[in-house]
C-alpha cells in the first residue's frame, strides 16, 4: 500500500520525500479526527477503503496535480479505527514558489475527499454510531 | 453450453451497503448483455437489498462506471456508498 496505512501516519518521512533545495515551498495539510460532530461528542471514527481503487485514484490525484501545477505532492490517508487528535490524512505539496504549493495541497485534499473510495463510521460518546454522508454527496445519491 | 458471456459475477459491497446487505461480496447471475443497471437491481433483489439507492455509485475494474455498460464476466464490479475520506 502506497497511499493507505493502518498504522499511524508518518508526517516527517512525508515530508522529506518530497522536500527538496529546488523547492522553496513547503505546504502541508493534516486532516485529524475532531472530538466533536454537529454538536455530539466523537468518541472514535472507523475508516475503511476499497483498497485496491483507493491507491489507484490516489495515484491519478497526485498525477493530476503535477499536470496542473508545477509541484511535488505526496499523500498518505489512514485507514483504520482512529480517536480524537489522530491524524486521518496528510497531504504535503512542495514548489519552488507558494502559490503553487498552497493551491496543490488544497486541490489534492478536496479531490480526496470527493473521489476516493474511503468511509468512515462515527461512534459517539453516547454509544450511538453513523455512516457519515459529506453534505455534498447526500443530493448525488 | 452456456455462453461466454453469462454466468456469474461477484459484486463487492462497502461501508453501509456491506452492512445493508450483510456480506461483503454477492453473488448475481449474469445474463448475456447484462449491464451494470441489471446487475444492481439482482443485488436490490436480495434481502436488504431494497435498502440500496435505485442509481448508487458504481466501480467497474477500479474505475467509476456508468450503468449502462456491459458486464462481462471477470469483471471486477463494486457499488460505492457516498464517499468520506478525509
Amino acid at each position: 500500500m502506497r497511499y493507505l496505512s493502518s498504522a499511524p501516519l508518518d508526517t516527517t518521512t512525508l515530508l522529506e520525500s518530497i522536500r527538496d533545495p529546488s523547492r522553496g515551498a513547503v505546504v502541508t495539510f493534516v486532516g485529524a479526527v475532531r472530538n466533536h460532530d454537529g454538536g455530539r461528542p466523537v468518541v472514535a471514527l472507523e475508516y475503511s477503503a476499497y483498497g485496491p481503487m483507493a491507491e489507484a485514484v490516489c495515484g491519478q490525484i497526485i498525477a493530476e496535480a503535477s499536470e496542473r501545477w508545477p509541484a511535488t505532492v505526496a499523500l498518505m490517508h489512514r485507514i483504520g479505527r482512529l480517536v480524537p487528535g489522530d491524524d486521518a490524512v496528510v497531504v504535503a505539496a512542495a514548489a519552488s514558489h507558494r502559490d503553487a504549493a498552497f493551491q496543490a495541497a488544497r486541490w489534492v485534499i478536496d479531490e480526496v475527499k470527493r473521489r476516493v473510495p474511503i468511509w468512515k463510521r462515527e461512534h459517539y460518546a453516547d454509544g450511538a454510531a453513523d455512516w457519515i454522508i459529506p453534505p455534498e454527496a447526500v443530493a448525488a445519491e | 453450453m452456456t455462453s461466454p458471456q453469462s454466468g456469474r459475477i461477484s459484486v463487492l459491497l462497502f461501508a453501509r451497503y456491506a452492512e445493508l446487505l450483510g456480506a461483503s461480496s454477492v453473488s448475481i447471475e449474469l445474463a448475456p448483455g447484462a449491464t451494470i443497471a441489471d446487475v444492481v437491481a439482482g443485488v436490490r433483489a436480495l434481502p436488504g437489498g431494497d435498502q440500496l439507492p435505485d442509481r448508487p455509485l458504481c466501480a467497474r475494474n477500479l474505475a467509476m462506471a456508468r450503468l449502462e455498460e456491459v458486464v462481462v464476466p471477470g469483471d471486477e464490479l463494486a457499488l460505492l456508498p457516498p464517499m468520506a475520506g478525509g
